[in-house]
Parts: C-alpha cells; sequence; structure tokens
C-alpha cells in the first residue's frame, strides 16, 4: 500500500475514514504490536505531533488506536506512516468492523439493568433485614412503603430484557425461562404492592430485585463473552483485499473500492499483496500462493493468460490483470453462497438452557397455578392462594439455569483464552462437547501453510550470511523461510551491493565480481535441470563454486501426531479432507496414521462430505482455515480455525485458536466436555434445591426470609461449582 | 424511630450516589480501556491527556 505513485487520485485509507462530526475526521487503526506503555506513550506523542490531529487515543485492551483530525488538514496515509515509522504494523478497521469491537450496546444495557437491580436488591435487603428481625406495626409498613418506592422503578427498568423476551416467545406461541421469570416478578411485585397497601406482613420486593440481579449477572457474563470473542475475531479480519489500483483510460492509476471495480477493468497488483479480483493476467510474471483458497500448498507461477483467484496472494512480482469477475460472480461470493447454504445445521441447535426451559417452564407454570387452585379449593382467599403462587414462581425460579450456565461457559471461555483459544459462543462450546468425528484440511490446518527448510542450513558462515541478505529482499515464501532459519542460527546478514530480482526466478547480486545468485535451481545452475513440479527447492550458488540445493516442505504442526493420538484416544474418528494433490495428503495422513483421507476436494466436495456424515447422525467439529473451508466450516456440527486462516474461514468458525500447536483442538473438546458436565451438575443441584423448597412453597411457609435464603444458597452453590471447572483447569 | 428519618435517606442516598457515579463513569467511557488505565500510570510525563476515548 506504500506505492504512492503521484497519479493516485485517493489513497486506500481514504475509504476508512469517517466523519464523524462536522469537520473532524476520525480513524479506527488495528495495532497489534502494542505491548507496553511505551507502546502507548510513542504512539500517541508522535499521531499528536502531526499538524491538524485533535485527538490521539490508544486503546491498550482492543490494540487500537483511535485518531481524530480536522478535516483537509491530515491525511490517513500519513498517519500511518508515523505510526508506521515507530516500528508498528499498522492496518485499518472499516466502520463496520470497528463497532463490532466495541463492546455492544445490548451488553452495556445489561450492565446498566444489572447494577440498576444489584442496587435495589441491597437496600431493600437492608430493609427486610430490619423487617425480619421484629420490625413491626408502623415501622414495618415504613419500611415496606421504602421498598416498594425503590423495587417498581428498579423491576420497571431492570425486567425489560426478560419482559421483551418473554411477550418475544409468547407472541410466537412458544414459552422461554423468561416466561416464568417475569411472570413470578411481576406476580410478587404485585403481591407485595397489595401487602404493603394493606399493612401485610409478607412483602417480597427483595426476592424479585435480587432474583433479576442473578438472572442479569447470567446474561451480562453471556453477553459479555461474545463481545470479547467478537473483538478478536475483528482484530484478524485483515486479509481481503477491500479496494484495488486500477488504470484509467488516460494512463493513470486510480485506487477504487471493491465495489465500484467493473469487469475488463485492468488492476494493478505489487508484489506481496492480496489479489483483489478474480482476474485473467495482461501483463507480469509471478507466482501465486493460493493456499488460503484451494488448500494448494505449493505456489503457482502465472505469466501473460494466466487467471486468477481474488484473495490469493501475489509473491514475487507485479502483476496487471484484467478484470473477470467481482462480487457476486466471483469465487468468494461462491463460496459465501455454499457457506450460506450450509448453516442451516447450526440454526437448529437449541442451546442447553433453552432445551430444559421447554419442560421447566410448563412444569413451573403447572405448579404455581395448581397450588393456586388448591388453596381457593380449600376455602382459602384469593390473597394468600396467590401469595402461595407467587413464593412457587420465586422458589422455582431458574437462577441455576439462569446464571450457573453463563457462569460455567465463561468461566470455561477464559480457561481456553489462557490458551490460546477464542470461543464465539457458549453455545459452540455445548456443540463442541457433543461431536464424535474431528474432520481436518491439510494446508495451514495440519501443517502450518508456510514452507519450512528441511533439516539444517546446508551452507557455509559466509555463504549463509550472503544467503540470508538476498532471502531478506524476497517476499517469497521461500526466501522467508530461509530468513527465518538463518536469523533462528544466529547468522547476521553481509552488506551487498545491488539486489536484482527476477519474478519467479530468483535474486542476483555480484560480491567481489562473483555472480551469486538464489532462486529456482535450474535458472541458479542450469546443469541442475528442470526441477519437478512437486517439489519446493532453492538453490544457493556464489561464482563457479557448485549450487548448494535447499529443500522446503509445507511442515506439518510439530506437535500434530501427539494432537491426533489424543483425539483418538478420547474416542474420536479423525478423518483429512484436503484440496491439496494426491501425494501430498497420503504423506502427511501416513505421518499422523490417520488411514480415513480424501484429495482434492472442492469446496462443494467438503460440505458434502460433512452433510453425509451429518446424515448418519455423526456430529462433526470440522477444523479448517480456507476460503475453501468455510462450507465445511458452516456445515460442521462445531468448527474450528487457527488464527492465521482466511477472513471466511474465521467467520464461519465457532472457535479460533492462536499458536501453532494442534494440541489445541482437543484441548478445546476436552474442556467443553468437562463444562458440559458441571452444566449437568448444576442442573441436578437445581432440581433437587426445587424438590426440597417447592413443598414447602407450595404450604404457603415460603416467607421473604426463607425466599432469599433459598434463593442465595442456590445461587451461591451453582456459582462455586462453576469455579471448580477453572480450579481443575490448572492441573490440566 | 426519630433516627430512621435521618438514617434511612443517608443510607438510599448513599447507594444513590454509589449507582450515579458508576453509571456516569460507564457512560463516559472510564470501562472501555482497562488494561490501557493500569499501565497508563506509569507514563510519566505532562501529557494532555483528558482521560477520555
Amino acid at each position: 500500500m506504500s506505492a504512492a505513485a503521484p497519479a493516485i487520485a485517493a489513497s486506500p485509507l481514504d475509504l476508512f475514514a469517517a466523519e464523524r462530526a462536522p469537520g473532524r475526521m476520525h480513524l479506527d487503526l488495528a495495532v497489534p504490536g502494542i505491548h507496553c506503555a511505551g507502546c502507548i506513550r510513542r504512539i500517541e506523542a508522535a499521531v499528536r505531533a502531526l499538524p491538524g490531529v485533535e485527538q490521539a487515543r490508544v486503546n491498550f485492551t482492543t490494540r487500537r488506536l483511535g485518531v481524530d483530525w480536522r478535516a483537509g488538514a491530515q491525511r490517513p496515509d500519513a498517519i500511518v506512516s508515523a505510526v508506521e515509522a515507530l516500528g508498528f504494523e499498522v492496518h485499518p478497521f472499516a466502520a463496520g468492523e470497528a463497532a463490532a469491537g466495541d463492546a455492544t450496546d445490548a451488553s452495556r444495557q445489561l450492565l446498566r439493568a444489572m447494577v440498576v437491580a444489584g442496587f435495589a436488591a441491597t437496600n431493600i435487603m437492608l430493609l427486610s433485614v430490619s423487617v425480619w428481625s421484629g420490625a413491626a406495626a408502623a415501622t414495618r409498613d415504613l419500611f415496606h412503603a421504602i421498598s416498594a418506592a425503590i423495587a417498581v422503578p428498579a423491576i420497571a427498568y431492570a425486567g425489560q430484557p426478560f419482559f421483551r423476551s418473554a411477550l418475544a416467545a409468547l407472541r410466537h406461541g412458544r414459552t422461554n425461562m423468561d416466561v416464568p421469570i417475569s411472570i413470578g416478578v411481576l406476580l410478587a411485585t404485585a403481591m407485595s404492592l397489595h401487602e404493603t397497601l394493606t399493612s401485610g406482613p409478607h412483602a417480597y420486593f427483595d426476592g424479585a430485585t435480587a432474583l433479576l440481579f442473578f438472572l442479569l449477572i447470567g446474561r451480562y457474563l453471556d453477553s459479555m463473552m461474545r463481545d470479547r470473542a467478537r473483538a478478536g475475531v475483528a482484530q484478524l479480519l485483515k486479509q481481503s483485499a477491500r479496494g484495488a489500483l486500477t488504470l484509467t483510460a488516460d494512463g493513470g492509476t486510480e485506487y477504487r473500492p471493491i465495489e465500484s471495480v467493473a469487469p475488463g477493468m485492468q488492476v494493478l497488483v505489487a508484489a506481496g499483496e492480496r489479489i483483489p479480483v478474480d482476474g485473467m493476467v495482461v501483463a507480469g510474471a509471478s507466482s501465486i500462493d493460493r493456499s488460503l483458497v484451494t488448500g494448494e500448498s505449493l505456489p503457482e507461477p502465472v505469466g501473460e493468460g494466466a487467471t486468477v483467484l481474488a484473495g490469493t496472494l501475489n509473491i514475487d512480482g507485479a502483476l496487471t490483470l484484467r478484470t473477470t469477475a467481482v462480487g457476486e460472480s466471483s469465487f468468494i461470493a461462491d463460496v459465501v453462497r455454499l457457506m450460506e447454504a450450509a448453516e442451516g445445521g447450526r440454526d437448529r441447535y437449541v442451546r442447553l438452557a433453552d432445551r430444559a426451559a421447554r419442560w421447566y417452564a410448563p412444569l413451573v407454570h403447572a405448579t404455581a397455578a395448581l397450588t393456586a387452585l388448591g388453596w381457593l379449593a380449600l376455602g382459602f382467599g384469593w390473597h394468600p392462594a396467590l401469595t402461595a403462587a407467587a413464593a412457587v414462581l420465586i422458589i422455582t425460579c431458574p437462577c441455576a439455569l439462569g446464571l450457573a450456565v453463563p457462569a460455567v461457559q465463561v468461566t470455561a471461555a477464559s480457561l481456553l483464552l489462557r490458551r490460546g483459544l477464542l470461543v464465539k459462543d457458549g453455545g459452540a462450546l455445548e456443540r463442541l462437547a457433543e461431536v464424535d468425528i474431528v474432520v481436518f484440511d491439510k494446508t495451514g490446518t495440519i501443517t502450518l501453510g508456510r514452507p519450512e527448510l528441511c533439516g539444517a542450513l546446508p551452507l557455509g558462515a559466509a555463504d549463509a550470511a550472503v544467503a540470508l541478505a538476498l532471502a531478506m529482499r524476497s517476499m517469497h515464501p521461500l526466501s522467508r523461510a530461509l530468513t527465518r532459519v538463518a536469523r533462528a542460527a544466529g547468522v547476521a546478514p553481509a552488506a551487498i551491493g545491488d539486489v536484482r530480482e527476477r519474478p519467479g526466478y530468483g535474486l542476483e547480486t555480484e560480491i567481489d565480481g562473483e555472480a551469486v545468485r538464489l532462486g529456482r535451481p535450474d535458472w541458479v545452475d542450469p546443469a541442475l535441470g528442470p526441477v519437478p513440479p512437486s517439489r519446493l527447492q532453492l538453490a544457493f550458488r556464489r561464482g563457479a563454486a557448485p549450487a548448494v540445493l535447499l529443500g522446503f516442505e509445507d511442515a506439518v504442526r510439530p506437535d500434530a501426531a501427539r494432537a491426533v493420538g489424543r483425539l483418538k484416544a478420547m474416542g474420536l474418528d479423525v478423518r483429512i479432507l484436503s484440496g491439496d494433490r494426491e501425494a501430498a495428503v497420503r504423506r502427511v495422513a501416513e505421518t499422523l496414521g490417520i488411514a480415513d483421507w480424501a484429495a482434492g476436494c472442492t469446496p462443494a466436495d467438503k460440505v458434502a462430505a460433512v452433510e453425509a456424515l451429518r446424515a448418519q447422525g455423526r456430529r462433526v467439529l470440522m477444523v479448517g482455515d480456507g476460503l475453501n473451508d468455510g462450507p465445511a466450516l458452516a456445515a460442521g456440527h462445531a468448527s474450528m480455525a487457527p488464527s492465521t486462516a482466511s477472513d471466511v474461514g474465521q467467520t464461519a468458525a465457532d472457535l479460533l485458536f492462536l499458536g501453532e500447536e494442534l494440541a489445541a483442538v482437543p484441548t478445546a473438546i476436552d474442556v467443553a466436555r468437562r463444562s458440559r458436565r458441571h452444566v449437568v451438575q448444576n442442573f441436578a443441584l437445581a432440581i433437587g434445591y426445587n424438590a426440597l423448597a417447592v413443598p414447602v412453597a407450595i404450604v404457603g411457609l415460603a416467607t421473604p426470609l426463607i425466599a432469599a435464603i433459598a434463593m442465595s444458597t442456590s445461587s451461591i452453590l451453582v456459582i462455586a461449582n462453576a469455579l471448580r471447572l477453572r480450579i481443575a483447569g490448572r492441573g490440566a | 424511630m426519630t433516627g430512621l428519618t435521618l438514617l434511612i435517606p443517608l443510607a438510599i442516598g448513599a447507594g444513590l450516589v454509589g449507582l450515579a457515579a458508576f453509571l456516569w463513569a460507564l457512560q463516559n467511557g472510564q470501562y472501555e480501556d482497562l488494561d490501557g488505565a493500569a499501565l497508563r500510570i506509569l507514563i510519566d510525563d505532562e501529557a494532555e491527556d483528558d482521560g477520555q476515548a
């Protein structure tokens, strides 16, 4: 993006800047490298020093920089350059993504409701304790009246999330957990108001508000977990091109947003950039890394007339393309359509708490109704009958379901986060616990998705220094692999003169009058003959000395064999579905001892295979990274992707793992299974507690004091059980 | 009984002040960057921070 030719009409970055207030522009930049107070200070100082900048603020939690400047007084690319000059990697956020990273309005609304309910519950409890310890007559009435004055507005505000959801469910002729909650809270409030006005002894204001408070904690935890994952994903989404540098009729260039690039337009792609559109090469030569799009692990050389797909990476030469397809008709759009079609299965999944609610809610309603009818039948009036019914609703209120499930899942998610796993929502954990077969993609999932040198560096110290100096000039994956190895071995780059890069061939320079080449073996030394297309090789030659061959392969993740072994030991089947060539897939499958594999799969083949498994009643965990895995990830019962995955892969997956270790897969399943166990235990605790407390409520002995004690104890119990997961997790 | 007329408004008033302070802080963006706040205290220059996002 730094190719700032003077003819560029608009910088790519202008597309990301937004006018927040009149005359005041705003830009959000992700700066993943921020890691200390010094970074914050340096970045903010550098950006604030720019003319026209009014505000620059680093958000360390989201690793993001927000900049405001006076319209026209500054350019976004100057701001980016200022940060890049400090040595940080910077990429801009589109407005939608920036919003996705913030705590959503829903979360904030829940937090506010929670705080209001908490305030009301504690203050009313203070008054209730006096009533329970013997305040009588006028004092009790006064305390009830004050409680009512706090409770009624608090419930009207904090109860809204429940009332809204209950209304929505009832309108569709269904019932969910929020229906008994709403009825219970409203009935208890109404009864307590009646008690207050008639100087009665029992008011349940504390119970009603405490109930809302506990349940809102659960809701908030659940919502916070989703936000955190969404922010994490937004952080990683950066690979797709959002604009293209197009050639205009008069020979100039213009940067256009991707939506306004039409078929037939000529697009320039520099080395190292992702290709923005499907197109045909009209000028230039390069090689293309398609691993994220098709799963093919070898770079493909392209020249004039070759076709390239959007999303692939242009490695080593500048290309001019004629656009053949954009937007709706491109390969990516096909994949997205497949993905949307595949998503149905996951939508049908009903979360555990909701499944429990399906039988729990009618049961609670029936018990409360029968209690009221029973009291009426025995000749008591409406008032004691309704009071007993309200007590039943309050006692049976699903605190355990509303609080314990999110508490367990948040604990599990933070346990996983510490091991580099990002969980998108609680439902994902539940689904993950149910899987019985794991389907892996190969390139980028089982393998690292980048070539690594086989064995040690076969070069002497002097040659290694020169080879490193050459390799550092190139974006080619083999050069970068060589750079990594040499750096790790402690080699320092030699000082060399001019380097010429021959796209598709390699790099050359001269040292002491001797030609030095690093590149394709048949170009470095014609005597080596043509390279078989299935080998990844570089050759290095200095002057007339014999050329040295460097072999590379897309290495299997270091712990892949162990991870696959663990999965099998956990009773899971393992299968590979890859878009790569048969030979490459066979080799990996044999190394890992996976008997069940298929090569050369298209995205549609992968989906079909996953759907076929589902039709057999299997629950599939799909693990993949590429664009071609997107539909299969969406079709799986649960899905995981490495953080190096394509945008499509990351969006489709339920869980992302950040490290290089495949052990993340068995670990995630293990934690998911344990958290499911804890959820079930919590359900059992809740049911046991109800079995004890409900008879007391039915016979009308559940005074506000007993209700308060019962409710708090059960909540504390299920939270304690949820936290046990954390203690158990420390050992594993 | 007379003590109550003072103590109850005082107790509830203190609670309300806390509630209002929290809601204000939330609205004001004080919780937007908790990790950053922990680090900013280490920055010791006269930065023209106004403490807002």
